[in-house]
């Protein structure tokens, strides 16, 4: 090589990207138990570690009964780990560090899911815990209670942010009484939750045909799964493996603004259905919305951050509840500029639904689904994560290799009919947070506001 | 290895996956900023994503993104941090681009005037429109420390934010951003020795610049309690943070006991304060423990503190708290730890630095800051065994150093509606 003196005009060639390798496909080790339980384990050396996804179906019911549902799942999850017939809460806690462990629940509007990750040499110890919990979860009276207050004040500091107010009424809008309207209990639902409600919630529901449990970590397929039958065999309750219902349609084109008095920025969130990962149009829309604002290469984060300097973090992200696949368009603008942004925000959104993409930009958004899909997967714990995703969708590991082929033979014509489709500014609902008294007179220029 | 421009270079080949990370740390933080010039490490280390000699401004992110890969950077207390995770076909377009930007970051006007804007957003959204923003981070160095650099807003001021120049970021591009003062880490699926051809091409004829030398910022710790309120109309229940300075990280055998420490304190149902505070007084909502005012035990220079963080409804005072939290410490420095304390408690942190350290980029993030810090990348292999040299004796008398001289801080609701 030659070394030369250099000037900062010194303009180089940037080096070309060199062969791909094609990331080798997980091999699945999969079994269902005499009990139904579903279990996927896949070998992945790397750090002697096991990491744990087990997902059981635990949607709530329509209506009325929704709140109710929220408030004790969401305390289910909070009391699971709070006692069993040998082990005091903090006995659990204890034994779960001892292996090395961590050992998590929680639930959403689709789901009950415990994430653990363990020495390898504690997975056993660690499946036994977990059934235990599973099979003799005890929700002692006064563990129930004080989680219930814990949690009452954990809703109260949720909801002096900005942005989990401007997502539950994001929900409400889109899916009224459907069971993916409501994100949070209310403070009242889980003040009436009793311990003998979440016992018998538990007995109903925390059941092991419909669920999935995946491992991965530095053991065989064969091994894992010989020590997950041998823990869980007995885990026999025999409930029912509740699905949400299919979403409604979603209103359409206008938002509501909520007031939040002095706030120094808006929080806009845009929101409306996307297609399924199985849909024929899922690759093509995946690669609409990543062009428009899915990524920080996108024309909207290119618009009003890196040309405007209107927020920092604006992101379109595409979510995936099992009864309606969804897209959510996020930005925090400065109060000032909200008017402003929010055209720049419909601007990029008609451009993606109306304009055809450069085959540049295609190309550059190609590339970076199909890579960022195979770093999501290069750990072990992302690699746990993604499977268990796909498991809720009924989705096996192939997906990883065929989607990125879809991914590879979309056209700018497919992107431009899934932006109209998906992406159209009045296909979308929104909402604001943000003070009123500032931003609402130039808002209502450049969008309909409802009244909250 | 270290190029002839001083550049140190640190490759770590894993072939089990076709990814890699390159991340690039210079050797300058918040605490090195001027008087006047709060903020200003962060504020620059988004101008280095404008542009430079072979970029045009977006390009640094066009250039990874479009090739598979993610990309950040983030400014600590002691160093800045840029770095990238790519399909491994992209090592060496990663290289060349952290390079393009080592050698001539693109200063305009009109970028330094978007980032201003863009990073005032940040801050808005992370601390002004946010309940408890900035606390402990921002708002506990001014009560614990007395000095500027320690004590000063890394986020910075809006007046001060505003007013740096161009003058004032080639000054501090000239100053610190060279090769010599920067460690550069490839980790992943890559073959040793052609990396070390690849930095020695595109990294090697960066000229050589001084190296400034890294003013010791210690200072004495407090002597008695240091106190402080801050009102939060965002806030709908208060909390207190505690804080007290340990160790001179350099010295890992003095300090490591007081990241074993923090960890007895908070981590988990069976830790001393969730115990005592959560489950058994019932009286706080969440309690948490840590090394560092960022959350960075292996990571900071001297000074640093160990703090705690409890969230707490209106009916429990803050000195309830900080009460029992004082008899906790008196409790496990008289009677010390626990058949089986030290074990677990280690065991769960010796299973989460290897989840870390999983995949290849907090490998690389890692052994950046060893070798920055402590001139030994190695030591990203050895943290498990030091974590297991830490004796119960040793946590013992780390507890009984947390007494009365110490910095508290209060943030209580300011009545919003």
């Amino acid at each position: 090589m030659t070394t030369t003196a250099v000037t900062p005009s010194d303009r180089r060639t940037v080096p070309a990207l060199g062969k791909p390798r094609t990331p080798k496909l997980p091999s699945v080790g999969e079994r269902t138990l005499d009990n139904g339980l579903r279990v996927l384990a896949v070998r992945r050396p790397g750090v002697p570690l096991a990491e744990l996804r087990l997902r059981i179906p635990f949607a709530g019911p329509k209506g009325r009964g929704a709140d109710t549902h929220v408030a004790r799942a969401q305390l289910l999850g909070d009391t699971l780990l709070s006692g069993t017939p040998t082990r005091s809460a903090s006995q659990v806690a204890a034994d779960v560090q001892a292996l090395g462990g961590q050992l998590s629940a929680s639930t959403d509007a689709d789901r009950l899911g415990f994430g653990a990750s363990v020495l390898s040499s504690g997975l056993p110890g660690l499946l036994e815990i977990l059934a235990e919990v599973l099979t003799g979860a005890t929700y002692p009276k006064d563990e129930v209670v004080g989680e219930r207050d814990r949690l009452v004040s954990e809703l109260a500091i949720y909801r002096s942010q900005a942005g989990v107010v401007a997502r539950e009424a994001l929900l409400q809008r889109m899916y009224g009484d459907h069971p993916y309207g409501r994100d949070l209990p209310e403070a009242e639902a889980v003040e009436a939750v009793t311990a003998a409600q979440l016992r018998s919630l538990h007995a109903r529901r925390v059941a092991p045909a419909g669920s999935v449990l995946v491992v991965v970590g530095d053991l065989t397929p064969a091994r894992a799964i010989g020590l997950v039958e041998q823990a869980l065999s007995g885990w026999t309750t025999q409930g029912e493996a509740v699905e949400a219902p299919p979403v409604p349609q979603a209103p359409q084109g206008a938002a509501v603004l909520l007031d939040r008095p002095g706030a120094v920025q808006t929080t806009l969130r845009l929101g409306g259905p996307a297609p399924s990962r199985t849909a024929p149009d899922y690759a093509a829309f995946t690669l609409a919305n990543l062009v428009f604002g899915g990524y920080f290469s996108s024309r909207w984060v290119a618009n009003i951050r890196e040309d405007k300097g209107y927020t920092y973090s604006p992101h379109s992200s595409v979510e995936h509840p099992p009864a309606g696949s969804r897209v959510v368009v996020s930005a925090d603008v400065a109060t000032d500029v909200t008017a402003p942004a929010v055209l720049e925000t419909l601007y990029e959104l008609g451009r993606i639904a109306t304009v055809p993409v450069g085959q540049d930009e295609l190309d550059q958004a190609r590339r970076y689904a199909i890579g960022s899909l195979a770093l999501s997967t290069a750990s072990q714990a992302g690699l746990a994560s993604t499977l268990s995703l796909l498991a809720g969708a009924g989705l096996g590991v192939e997906w990883l290799r065929d989607h990125p082929r879809n991914l590879g033979t979309v056209t700018v014509e497919q992107v431009l009919a899934a932006g109209a489709q998906w992406l159209a500014p009045r296909r979308l609902t929104g909402v604001l947070v943000g003070d009123a008294a500032t931003v609402a007179g130039p808002l209502s220029g450049v969008l309909d506001i409802e009244p909250a | 290895m270290t190029l002839d421009n001083g550049l140190r270079v640190v490759v770590s080949p894993d072939r089990s996956s076709p990814v890699v990370a390159v991340a690039v740390y210079y050797d300058v933080g918040i605490r090195s900023e001027p008087e006047g010039r709060t903020g200003f490490a962060h504020l620059f280390e988004h101008l280095m994503f404008q542009g430079s000699a072979s970029l045009g401004k977006t390009e640094h992110f066009t250039y990874v993104q479009g090739s598979g890969g993610t990309l950040n950077g983030s400014t600590h207390l002691d160093y800045t941090n840029y770095f990238e995770v790519l399909p491994s076909n992209a090592a060496e377009l990663a290289m060349f681009l952290e390079a393009d930007r080592m050698r001539s970051v693109a200063l305009t006007p009109e970028n330094l005037e978007n980032q201003v804007a863009v990073v005032q957003n940040e801050i808005r959204v992370n601390v002004l429109n946010r309940p408890y923003g900035g606390f402990p981070w921002i708002h506990m160095p001014p009560v614990l420390y007395q000095t500027f650099a320690n004590a000063h807003n890394g986020y910075g001021d809006f007046v001060d934010l505003e007013s740096a120049t161009l003058q004032d970021a080639q000054g501090f591009f000239d100053r610190y951003y060279a090769p010599g003062n920067a460690v550069l880490t490839v980790a992943g699926d890559v073959d040793a020795a052609e990396i070390l051809r690849l930095a020695e091409r595109h990294f090697g004829d960066i000229p050589a610049r001084d190296v400034p030398v890294r003013p010791d910022f210690a200072e004495p710790p407090p002597s008695g309690e240091r106190r402080h309120v801050i009102e939060d109309r965002l806030a709908p229940t208060p909390a207190v943070a505690m804080a007290w300075r340990v160790p001179d990280p350099a010295d890992l055998d003095a300090y490591l006991p007081y990241v074993v420490l923090a960890e007895v304190l908070t981590d988990g149902d069976a830790a001393r304060l969730q115990d005592r505070l959560v489950l058994r007084d019932r009286a706080v909502t969440s309690v948490g423990g840590y090394l560092g005012v960022m959350g960075d035990p292996l990571d900071a220079r001297n000074p640093t503190p160990l703090l705690l963080e409890v969230h707490h409804p209106e009916q429990t005072s803050v000195d309830t708290v900080t009460g029992a939290v004082d008899e906790e410490l008196a409790r496990l420095a008289g009677d010390g730890l626990t058949a089986g304390e030290l074990e677990r408690t280690v065991a769960r942190m010796k299973a989460r630095y290897l989840r870390e350290i999983d995949p290849v980029l907090g490998r690389a993030l890692n052994m950046s800051v060893f070798e920055q810090q402590r001139g030994r990348a190695e030591l990203v292999n050895e943290v498990p065994a030091l974590l297991e040299s830490v004796t119960a004796e040793q946590v013992q008398a780390a507890a009984g150093t947390l007494g009365a001289d110490r910095a508290v801080l209060e943030v209580r609701p300011g009545g919003a509606a």
